[in-house]
């Protein structure tokens, strides 16, 4: 499937209005529905559809052979998935939060990263683990955080994170039918609307949003390519999954012409569109939700200096969750909103 | 807070107090070793359930051992598989050219063709046996001590030991340890050197065979320190919550480099017990006996094959030799051991059979050694054209960055072209060879 003939569908296709857990319902049944390979697994996945509803009526569908229940076991989730690519299936893993996920890190890491690399070809893990991410739920430290970088820092994985539904399931589409395995992170925070990083506010939809206009049937949207959410000039905005959106605001809100990136797949890393970006902005900003030391926004600031210092005007910034568990009740005082990005984006605009 | 310093704790009455009981295995270097307490019960005298039974049928057999060949070599009881002469002398033959080939591999490490060598003396029946009673197609993830399997199945040995020198024919590009095998074409999983990590995966996989409705089971191999694992329990889980197609074996050879069994829970309970807890069929079998191995494997892959559930194997044998060319067991346990072990050698157990049975002899056997040694020397040679390792090097530096991906993203292109540059400082000279 080449780009031209991905942007004929989308061009074509209608699109009606969908949340981010209807677009990746949509995603996974039409995947199901073009590969009998696909098979769906997690806890609580099959009849009842997923504690947040992205497996709904998949095994009614498709049956038990191919959406079913797990036992509470993140490694056997996640062995079992490496076991069924080898067999020659396609599993689409779903572990129900990214908290969770580190029981399997062994067979995610040591197994399935490397498995084509092992065996020179021989075996592959075509496995793409799904799981809710992030914070801004009242999720407490065991629900709310956001680990992609141990992934990203790993050899052989692929890290996705989508920020509207229109992404989610054209980049879902993408990792299922790629052949190395992918860690599709969803933000939950937007699974039904967009957030603007004010938690007094009431909650949006995705009905008003240009992102939530999904296209029906098939589309892709290549891993490795990031999307500019706005064009601009005067700063590059690096941020991906509910990040996107708070920042969009508070750069909004500040009157700021800023160039936003949604990165969207983290590894690997659409390079080109942060260098042309930073080139021309010559001013950088990067957010992430995660906590700050060793996280995705420290690569992203070591190779915007490495490839575009003699274009930077100022000291590329970093806002970032602090280096703290996820507190329950300080949530808001403990996630990068507006305050902390406002600072930030003041400091690039005085140099 | 006084309560939380070590050590604080009230005196309670006249109890003792705790202590923590560190397991210490009977014999170490130096002692005299004695196995009359190890309950060796005789051939002939297990029965055998149908292989469809409830895998409650099989709660006295984990305790149990199933043996075959009894001390005159004599195939006894309701398990004697009743295998054809020309099969037996087959098995035989793989298992002594699995032998063979051991002892020339770990002489080639002593003599730094390669880095790393692991044997699997004295289990060879284990996986030879196992292979046998196996469908050429059913899947097996070993972990690395099967090279009988692959033996057994007839890869060339010439690829193993290209795998084993790392050398420009090894199939794995120089990427994994000695002995880290991968064969897709042959029914083999590529070894991880992660122990347990292959026991899920090997459910998963039978669990896709019964997805598609295939025909093929799978089979997996850990040993029984590394039952210790996580991934034992999730395997275990799995294949009996989804009564997967599959056969999961502990080989308990006794000690995990110098840990013996009780560090994995072996004083309280057998391993082949653990079946009980998961509901699923367990045999505990003679792992020095061949024809015993043979037998349970043959009951637990067609109690697979026909939908009837898992069943976990334990392979009661003892690792003859070091861990790996790494280790000296002379450093931690009785080298009485090997010499008292009262089940014997496989080789020699399956070879007394033969000739009990009229159908094998000294000479023959002696003559088959010879040729068996002539066969590796011929493959090792013919694998040392290809290179050794430590002698040049072998793989072009772009293949390092080959297999992370399907295809190279921009940072490992990058990266590439720097290890390139850097070959072109460091080895000035080097060529890449062309075949």
């Amino acid at each position: 499937m080449s780009s031209e003939e991905a942007a004929l569908s989308l061009a074509t296709a209608s699109a009606r209005p969908l949340n981010m857990i209807e677009a990746i319902n949509d995603a996974l049944d039409l995947m199901m529905s073009r590969d009998p390979d696909v098979v769906v697994l997690g806890e609580d996945v099959g009849y009842f559809g997923g504690v947040f509803r992205a497996t709904a009526n998949l095994q009614r569908k498709y049956g038990k052979n191919r959406v079913f229940d797990t036992p509470i076991n993140e490694c056997g989730i996640i062995g079992a998935a490496v076991g069924m690519a080898a067999y020659g299936l396609r599993p689409v893993p779903e572990i129900q939060f990214a908290d969770y996920i580190y029981p399997g890190l062994d067979q995610l890491i040591s197994e399935a990263a490397r498995m084509r690399y092992r065996s020179a070809g021989e075996f592959t893990a075509p496995v793409t683990v799904r799981s809710p991410f992030g914070g801004g739920i009242f999720g407490g430290q065991t629900h709310s955080q956001s680990p992609e970088a141990l992934f990203t820092h790993v050899a052989g994985l692929k890290t996705v994170i989508p920020s509207t539904p229109h992404d989610a399931k054209g980049l879902l589409i993408a990792a299922i039918e790629d052949d190395d395995p992918v860690i599709f992170f969803e933000p939950k925070r937007i699974y039904n609307g967009p957030f603007d990083g004010d938690y007094d506010s009431p909650s949006k939809t995705w009905k008003s949003h240009p992102g939530g206009k999904v296209p029906e049937g098939y589309y892709r949207i290549p891993l490795g390519k990031a999307r500019t959410v706005r064009e601009g000039s005067a700063m590059t905005v690096l941020v991906y999954g509910t990040m996107v959106h708070v920042a969009e605001a508070v750069l909004a809100a500040k009157g700021v012409d800023a160039e936003i990136i949604d990165l969207r797949t983290l590894v690997p890393l659409d390079i080109e569109a942060v260098e042309k970006s930073v080139e021309k902005t010559g001013k950088c900003l990067v957010i992430h939700e995660a906590t700050r030391t060793s996280g995705f926004g420290a690569e992203l600031v070591a190779l915007v200096q490495e490839r575009c210092f003699y274009h930077l005007e100022a000291p590329v910034e970093r806002v970032t969750g602090f280096d703290t568990p996820y507190p329950h009740s300080l949530e808001w005082a403990y996630f990068p909103g507006p305050v902390r990005i406002g600072e930030a984006v003041d400091r690039l605009m005085k140099e | 807070m006084a309560v939380n310093k070590p050590g604080a704790g009230k005196p309670r009455g006249n109890l003792p107090p705790l202590e923590l009981y560190v397991p210490e295995p009977q014999f170490r270097p130096g002692d005299t070793v004695d196995y009359s307490g190890l309950v060796i019960p005789e051939a002939g005298r297990q029965p055998r359930p149908d292989e469809a039974c409830a895998a409650s049928e099989t709660r006295p057999l984990c305790d149990d051992m199933i043996r075959v060949l009894d001390a005159e070599g004599r195939a006894v009881g309701p398990w004697d598989p009743a295998l054809d002469p020309e099969t037996l002398r087959r098995m035989l033959r793989a298992m002594a050219l699995t032998r063979a080939f051991d002892d020339r591999m770990y002489r080639g490490q002593r003599q730094g063709k390669t880095s790393f060598y692991m044997k699997c003396t004295g289990e060879e029946a284990t996986s030879v046996a196992s292979a046998f009673a196996l469908a050429d197609d059913d899947m097996v993830f070993p972990s690395y001590r099967q090279q009988g399997i692959l033996i057994t199945r007839g890869f060339p040995l010439v690829e193993m030991v290209n795998q084993i020198y790392s050398n420009r024919a090894d199939r794995l590009k120089g990427r994994q340890l000695p002995i880290m095998y991968s064969a897709r074409d042959y029914g083999f999983f590529s070894i991880s050197g992660n122990l347990a990590t292959q026991y899920p995966q090997a459910v998963g996989w039978a669990m896709a065979s019964a997805i598609k409705g295939d025909t093929r089971i799978a089979t997996s191999f850990i040993g029984e320190g590394s039952s210790a694992e996580g991934d034992f329990h999730a395997a275990m889980t799995f294949a009996a919550v989804y009564n997967a197609p599959v056969v999961l074996n502990v080989v308990n050879n006794q000690w995990a480099i110098s840990s013996f069994s009780g560090f994995a829970g072996g004083e309280r309970a057998t391993f082949a017990a653990r079946a009980i807890g998961y509901g699923i069929a367990g045999l505990r079998v003679d792992g020095n006996d061949a024809l015993a191995v043979y037998a349970a494997m043959q009951w637990a892959a067609n109690r697979a094959r026909a939908n009837a559930g898992p069943t976990l194997i334990e392979h009661f044998t003892y690792r003859a030799e070091g861990h790996s060319t790494s280790d000296d067991p002379s450093a931690y346990r009785s080298a009485q051991e090997r010499e008292e072990w009262p089940l014997g050698d496989p080789i020699m157990r399956l070879k007394q059979h033969l000739v009990a049975l009229g159908e094998w002899d000294d000479e023959r056997h002696a003559a088959m050694d010879l040729e068996l040694a002539e066969e590796v020397k011929k493959a090792t040679k013919e694998a040392e054209k290809n290179g050794i390792l430590g002698h040049g090097l072998h793989h072009p530096f772009h293949t390092m960055f080959e297999d992370v991906f399907e295809e190279l993203p921009w940072h490992l292109e990058e990266q590439a072209e720097q290890a390139i540059h850097e070959r072109r400082i460091k080895w000035p000279s080097w060529k890449e060879f062309s075949k």
